[in-house]
């Protein structure tokens, strides 16, 4: 008995060490996700995003991930324990690891890391973003000829640039449309409460909007949405299984494309820390099927996606004039600068609410 | 249908998981043992809900299963707590951490999956009634159940001689002892009522508030429950006042956001927090002579032979 | 026949040494299980646990940095659980204390201010978590408020306006507007100890409070009060202590203790001030009370070893795919064996045969 035992343990350690051995000369590339893998919005679009890696070049990388890992002390400590188990491309994939990222990255010079939504880059340290406020906009436009009561509920998570110039886009949009529309805006300081965004969005449904737009990860708004026949746009991923009669489209996070390509570099040998934010014309980000609306309403909706993707139009088409009335300096040519709409922190006019920390 | 209405349905809907556990923890408490664990029964009875719902295709299946998971759950702290009278405080803490993990072991097989929520009831003539229809006889059947067990709670505490014996048990377990009660059986009945009614609660959020399990999705409810248990002053009508008054001010607070109302969202939200603290000081301030917490709460009890 | 618990003449000193053993074996049979269960190598799942984290400078170093925090908002906590008063609110306290020394490193920032910034930063955090924690103390000792239910609505209530502070006034000018300060200055920083690593002067602190707490409880009258207070609180009355004013005294230390640990927290491996600096410290520090039985030495032991689970499970994590949730179903059933242990110490099973009910008069 004791034999047998023994000689299990063996051939389970044996196993262990060779298939230690077999893995040693793939790239090996790290994630670290901010919520748990079956999120079903923000880190299960990254988690999709490395299966799809891994069909493309399994042959050739080998792929671990930490998830749940906190914005906090932790953080910094995750990253290194990717760097020490042998990953050479790590990809951080919430805003908050921004310091973190950087901290190792300046200790570990030889190892690549590509960090999504932040701002701060170093030699071996890339960032990566969507310029999702595109999709918004034509969110925007379907919302104002769906609506029948102008009133636009939307749910934001935290009013930090990327929400807020969601939230503008969206106006600018529907605007072209109605220039009377309205919108109510609920903020409820989390990305993630299921329960939460359920009632946030049943009050915006109560006080009078007839469409939900969101930003934040669950499904819940669009159940809800679906449960009272009204519209909704899902966000981060395909919501449809949700609200099959409520979604209008949603903004999908396509993460394996810039994936795929920057792995691709490092094992060319050619990967360089660049500043990447990508939009409808490098499919950073798609646009979930255009559903549950008249014909004419998904052309336009189509045609626009077209004219941004082709560069012919911009969200932020100067002028871009405040809510208190004072035009913003164009920087951009004939459009905002980037710099401005990274750090956008003020609604546009005609959002009748006031901006928290303002 | 009006905006009073409106908001009533949506706090009916926000308090029910609350007082469902808060209920629980209730029974729990009043036999003196403090079962700090409600977070983590609530999130297995969430994960085990959801499953017996998807795998079943029915509501009660998966409600039955969330009230089993959560009995189970109770029983690992019954073992504990009063089978090897370890401390409460820790013991529970420690349920909540397992809970968590375990509900993401359990739920990572139908992360992704929907169902069809419970159905809300419909009473031809009554729930047509304007106003008082909808709310008496239009909302889920887990609303009005939670109703009908407060109730039953109160009738079985103040009404019945087991009620009785429960709270002398929490009050003074030496002299229930000495009374010949079975003293650790009536606590193992009352903290497996509890974690019926944790697990119950925790299924009601896929099965009926969100339909699809996500892990985390409790987001704190069972420490809210237990917040409540003591805001009640471990009454059961005090708990209905307070599991509305606590969905009331989360609910008025988003209303209020989207009135377009500026002040900060932050302050907003901790209002309930801040509720709870100032009505708990005038409640205390308004009795006098001490506190009307069950004696032995939280104390280890063994019987001496 | 009936199992029952028989509570012991006195404490039992050789299962006292032997328990945390025992313990640690039931888990490490548990675990086996459960990885065969999930298709691990369990001897492979076990080395990357417990053995690999300690084989290392990094992971001692980061063992430590974790456990900092846990040990000192512990040892502060025990005081308050040995003296009977339910602090359940140290998470608050941890934040309040990163709020108030945080408010010193903003208003200095880019200014010369010299050496002295950091020390009282340090003070600074160490008193809003001791007045923080005053507030459900008051409540209790003045309107018989329950301190449990007041102390844990605070940590929400410091979160918020953590919260608050960072997406709002103390935003960083330079930061595009997410929610942050500006990295601290290095005066305002707490400086770290080993070229490269992350070990940090808080940790020699905690060393420090560790002592405090020690001769506190053991060598001094109000050491021996907070004891008798929780013990025999009637025996206290006869002997003239005064119980509110424990009350007082042993949730203002915790305070102060969380407090102090929030803002090294902050000015150390976080580097400036945002949501979600704590991952829960101020709740799982009452987990590594109770561990440590709410002796200090007992602590600082706890504390280092649920960081080493930490550690462990990322590594697991990392080179065995263990899923996060099993670290977690395994800390749960690592603290139920600890006090399940424990509890034969103060008890010893008997098997009696089913007896009819004992009616005994008096006890």
């Amino acid at each position: 008995m004791k034999r047998t035992l023994f000689a299990a343990a063996a051939i389970l350690l044996a196993g262990c060490i060779n298939s230690g051995a077999w893995a040693a000369d793939k790239l090996k590339v790290g994630f670290i996700y901010l919520g748990p893998v079956g999120d079903l919005g923000w880190t299960y679009q990254h988690e999709l995003a490395r299966q799809a890696l891994v069909k493309e070049l399994g042959d050739k990388i080998e792929t671990t991930f930490l998830e749940n890992v906190p914005e906090g002390p932790d953080a910094e400590r995750a990253i290194e324990q990717l760097v020490r188990a042998g990953n050479k491309l790590i990809f951080t994939t919430s805003f908050g690891y921004m310091d973190p990222t950087l901290k190792v990255a300046k200790k570990y010079p030889n190892v690549h890391f590509e960090h999504c939504s932040g701002y701060k880059r170093d030699k071996n340290m890339s960032t990566y973003s969507a310029r999702w406020y595109q999709g918004r906009y034509i969110q925007g436009l379907i919302a104002a000829k769906m609506s029948k009561a102008g009133v636009l509920g939307y749910i934001g998570s935290f009013p930090i640039p990327e929400v807020v110039s969601g939230i503008n886009a969206t106006m600018l949009g529907a605007q072209t449309i109605n220039p009377n529309i309205k919108v109510k805006i609920i903020w409820v300081n989390s990305w993630f409460d299921p329960g939460k965004e359920a009632d946030a969005a049943k009050a915006l449904l109560d006080q009078g909007a007839d469409m939900i737009m969101q930003h934040t990860d669950s499904p819940a708004a669009m159940q809800v949405s679906s449960e009272r026949g009204k519209l909704a746009f899902g966000q981060d991923s395909e919501m449809i299984k949700f609200g099959p009669k409520a979604q209008l489209t949603s903004i999908l996070d396509t993460w394996a494309p810039y994936y795929i390509e920057r792995v691709k570099a490092e094992l060319a040998g050619t990967w360089k820390s660049e500043d990447t934010w990508g939009g409808l014309e490098s499919k950073m980000f798609e646009m979930a099927p255009y559903t549950n609306m008249p014909d004419d309403v998904k052309k336009m909706a189509e045609d626009t996606q077209a004219a941004i993707a082709s560069g012919k139009l911009h969200p932020f088409k100067c002028p871009v004039v405040t809510q208190d009335g004072k035009d913003v300096e164009c920087k951009g040519g004939d459009h905002l600068e980037d710099t401005q709409i990274l750090g956008m922190n003020f609604y546009v006019k005609g959002i009748d609410d006031k901006l928290p920390g303002k | 249908m009006g905006l009073i209405e409106a908001i009533i349905l949506s706090v009916l809907a926000a308090s029910t998981p609350l007082l469902l556990a808060a209920t629980g923890e209730l029974v729990t408490e009043r036999s003196g043992v403090l079962n700090l664990g409600v977070e983590g029964m609530m999130i297995v009875g969430a994960a085990c809900g959801f499953g017996g719902a998807w795998l079943s295709g029915s509501i009660i299946v998966g409600a039955l299963c969330g009230m089993v998971a959560g009995i189970l759950m109770s029983l690992i702290f019954a073992l504990m707590a009063l089978g090897l009278a370890v401390n409460q405080v820790a013991t529970g803490l420690a349920l909540t951490i397992l809970g968590i993990g375990l509900s993401g072991l359990i739920g990572a097989g139908f992360v992704g999956e929907r169902i069809t929520p419970a159905p809300h009831l419909h009473i031809p003539g009554l729930s047509d009634i304007p106003l008082a229809g909808r709310i008496l006889f239009g909302e889920d059947g887990f609303v009005y159940l939670s109703i009908a067990l407060v109730v039953g709670v109160w009738w079985f505490l103040y009404r019945t001689r087991a009620g009785l014996i429960l709270r002398a048990c929490g009050d003074n377990h030496v002299s229930a002892h000495a009374l010949g009660y079975p003293v650790l059986r009536i606590r193992l009945y009352a903290v497996m009522f509890g974690g019926a009614c944790a697990g119950l609660a925790g299924a009601y959020l896929p099965l009926a508030y969100t339909p699809f399990f996500i892990p985390g999705m409790t987001a704190g409810r069972g420490w809210i429950a237990l917040a409540l248990t003591v805001f009640a002053s471990w009454r059961p009508a005090r708990l209905v006042v307070g599991a509305y008054l606590f969905g009331a001010v989360t609910i008025l607070q988003l209303h209020a956001q989207g009135a377009g109302i500026g002040i900060p969202s932050q302050f907003m939200s901790s209002l309930p927090y801040l509720a709870t603290i100032i009505v708990l000081v005038l409640l205390s301030r308004a009795r006098t002579g001490g506190s009307t917490a069950p004696a032995a709460l939280g104390t280890v009890f063994v019987p001496d032979r | 026949m009936q199992l029952v618990l028989e509570k012991r003449a006195e404490r039992s000193a050789t299962i006292a040494l032997i328990s945390p053993l025992i313990a640690i074996g039931l888990t490490i049979a548990t675990l086996c299980i459960v990885f065969a269960v999930l298709g691990k190598n369990p001897i492979a799942a076990l080395a990357v646990y417990f053995i690999d984290p300690l084989t290392d400078g990094y992971s001692l170093q980061e063992i430590a940095v974790k456990a900092t925090p846990l040990v000192m908002i512990a040892i502060g906590l025990s005081l308050c659980y040995l003296a009977n008063a339910w602090n359940i609110g140290a998470e608050g306290q941890f934040l309040i204390g990163a709020v108030a020394g945080s408010w010193l490193a903003v208003k200095t920032q880019g200014t010369d201010a010299g050496h002295w910034v950091l020390p009282a930063m340090l003070v600074l955090g160490a008193a809003a978590g001791a007045l923080y924690a005053l507030i459900p103390a008051i409540c209790k000792v003045r309107f018989g408020a329950s301190e449990i239910l007041t102390s844990l609505m605070l940590v929400y209530v410091a979160d918020l306006l953590l919260d608050y502070l960072v997406r709002g006034p103390w935003r960083d000018p330079q930061g595009f507007n997410f929610p942050t300060t500006a990295e601290f200055d290095p005066v305002a920083t707490v400086p770290t100890l080993i070229e490269g690593g992350r070990l940090h002067l808080g940790s020699i602190i905690a060393l420090f409070v560790v002592a405090a707490g020690a001769v506190l409880l053991g060598r001094t009258i109000k050491g021996f009060e907070i004891r008798v207070v929780g013990a025999a609180p009637r025996a206290a009355r006869f002997g003239g202590f005064n119980a509110n004013q424990l009350v007082l005294l042993t949730f203002a230390i915790s305070g102060a203790l969380a407090g102090l640990a929030g803002i090294i927290e902050v000015a150390g491996p976080v580097g400036h001030l945002q949501p979600g600096i704590s991952p829960g410290y101020g709740f799982t520090a009452i987990i590594v009370a109770f561990l440590g039985r709410l002796n200090p030495i007992g602590i600082l032991i706890a504390g280092l070893f649920l960081a080493l689970t930490f550690i462990g499970g990322e590594q697991a994590q990392i080179a065995m795919k263990i899923p996060l949730d099993v670290t977690k179903v395994f800390q749960g059933i690592l603290l139920f064996y600890v006090l399940a242990c424990d509890s034969l110490i103060l008890y010893r099973f008997r098997l009696i045969s089913s007896s009819p009910k004992v009616q005994s008069g008096a006890h």
